[in-house]
């Protein structure tokens, strides 16, 4: 079986590194071509004006932040499930980026809502929400960092995102639920979206990039955790880098 | 295993911690202390303002209860933790999860019972009026349990970690917000004559939802510390 292959870091750890320039080559691109269209292409809102432009960082960092949380839960998942140490690793991973995201999400938004609200903060639902996501990421990275033992480091830290996987749907659904200042989604998948074609092109592309982005930045972190914790002989390309852990280890 | 002795043995847990509970009474006051202490703090820091102090009350009332439930969490583990009792608990032949349900309970009996019980002097404190009251003690009555259950967790995750009383809050109070948002809901909507009626239901679901999750989710963290 080829997955279980490379579910041995051993084997992952190459694979890894012949994938990087792929995501990262698409990566740069995509983001190149999304920005040209959502800054020169996309025609101006009509309510918003210029404004609304953030739109095409703030959305796929929203929706970034929230995908990557349910990926780094579904992987602390299979950790728990299968005893497989890449897929802690993977997790671990996934958290940086993520909360990454999740600050990027909540500092576009309030450079949208200064202009458009004229406040920088409101206490609106999905705001808190993603305020409190960004919480649920420093959670998992602090619980991860405050145990020395790796693998109860491991396996705490798999229970607490599971745990706060819950959070996500209500992220998703407090629009509906409380219904306050935050504008309803304007993609839906049950009413085909309200936007301009160009509009949500540009979109979809940095979505695609951002993602793009995440597996690159997430695969060469899982590199560095494989290094780190495995103390093994040099197994293929850049032997300096490996040997010079060893040397400090 | 027949059901009787999984019940028995709950009882046992119940039984066991609440007669600690009443040898150090000192410990289950101390929380209850601390909410009156937080609730009292907030005229002083918001001025007398009878009708800012109507508007606050409830979110204030609510906060301090979190809090409180907060800081009594430490002791649901960790002597059990520190004199090998967990352990056995673990190696008995009824399920973890049950077994966890039943100190859970506990540990609501002990610091939020209390609470639901003096919420109508505190809620006094704040101006609020007579049905207000009632669903403020509804409230409490349904989301402190949940803030248990959903602590545990968090006390579990943490048992024996360096900094843990400052970690446990740092995990659980971002898990803590819904109860909070519904809770202080309900009070708020009965104040402005909509009833409270939705947000206790949505409590009630939360308590619900918790009672299925938590004790299992507790069990598995209280494996992986003792591993």
């Amino acid at each position: 079986m080829i997955w279980s292959k490379y579910s041995a870091p051993q084997a992952f750890y190459p694979l890894a590194g012949r994938l990087i320039p792929w995501f990262s080559v698409v990566a740069v691109a995509l983001i190149g071509v999304g920005l040209y269209m959502g800054f020169f292409v996309a025609p101006t809102d009509f309510q918003q004006g210029e404004a609304y432009r953030i739109i095409f960082v703030h959305v796929p960092a929203a929706w970034m932040s929230m995908f990557l949380y349910v990926v780094m839960a579904v992987w602390a998942g299979v950790g728990l499930g299968l005893n497989a140490r890449l897929s802690f690793m993977m997790a671990q991973a996934i958290a940086p980026t993520g909360a990454m995201f999740t600050f990027l999400a909540l500092l576009t938004g309030a450079m949208w809502g200064k202009p458009t609200w004229g406040a920088w903060w409101v206490w609106d639902a999905r705001l808190t929400s993603e305020l409190i996501l960004l919480f649920q990421y420093a959670g998992v990275m602090l619980l991860r960092t405050s145990i020395d033992d790796l693998r109860r480091a491991d396996r705490s830290s798999a229970v607490f995102s599971l745990v706060g996987v819950v959070n996500v749907p209500i992220i998703y659904f407090s629009v509906q639920w409380w219904n306050t200042l935050h504008q309803g989604a304007s993609v839906s998948m049950s009413t085909g979206s309200k936007m301009a074609a160009t509009m949500l092109t540009a979109m979809l592309l940095m979505t695609l990039a951002f993602w793009l982005y995440s597996v690159a930045v997430i695969l060469s972190r899982v590199r560095c955790i494989i290094v780190e914790r495995e103390s093994l002989p040099v197994w293929e390309e850049q032997p300096t880098v490996v040997q010079k852990v060893a040397e400090v280890r | 295993m027949s059901r009787s002795s999984m019940w028995e043995a709950v009882g046992g847990i119940v039984r066991r911690d609440l007669l600690l509970a009443m040898r150090r009474r000192s410990d289950a006051a101390m929380s209850v202390f601390f909410l009156v202490i937080v609730v009292s703090l907030f005229p002083l820091g918001v001025g007398p303002e009878p009708a800012v102090l109507r508007t606050i009350g409830p979110g204030v009332l609510w906060v301090a209860a979190l809090l409180a439930c907060l800081l009594s969490l430490a002791r649901v583990f960790t002597a059990d933790y520190v004199d090998g009792t967990l352990e056995q608990m673990v190696l008995v032949p009824q399920p973890l999860a049950v077994l966890v349900v039943g100190k859970v309970f506990a540990h609501w009996v002990i610091s939020g019972l209390p609470i639901v019980v003096l919420s109508p002097l505190l809620g006094l404190q704040f101006g609020l009026s007579g049905e207000s009251l009632g669903v403020l003690v509804m409230s409490l009555l349904l989301g402190t349990p949940t803030l248990s259950m959903i602590g545990t967790i968090g006390a579990a995750l943490v048992l024996g970690v360096r900094g843990s009383g400052l970690l446990v809050a740092l995990l659980v109070l971002p898990l803590y917000v819904p109860v909070l948002i519904f809770g202080a809901g309900a009070v708020t909507s009965s104040m402005a004559g909509i009833g409270g009626e939705a947000n206790l239901s949505l409590l009630g679901a939360c308590l619900v939802l918790s009672l299925f999750l938590a004790p299992w989710a507790t069990a598995v963290a209280l494996r992986i510390a003792l591993e």
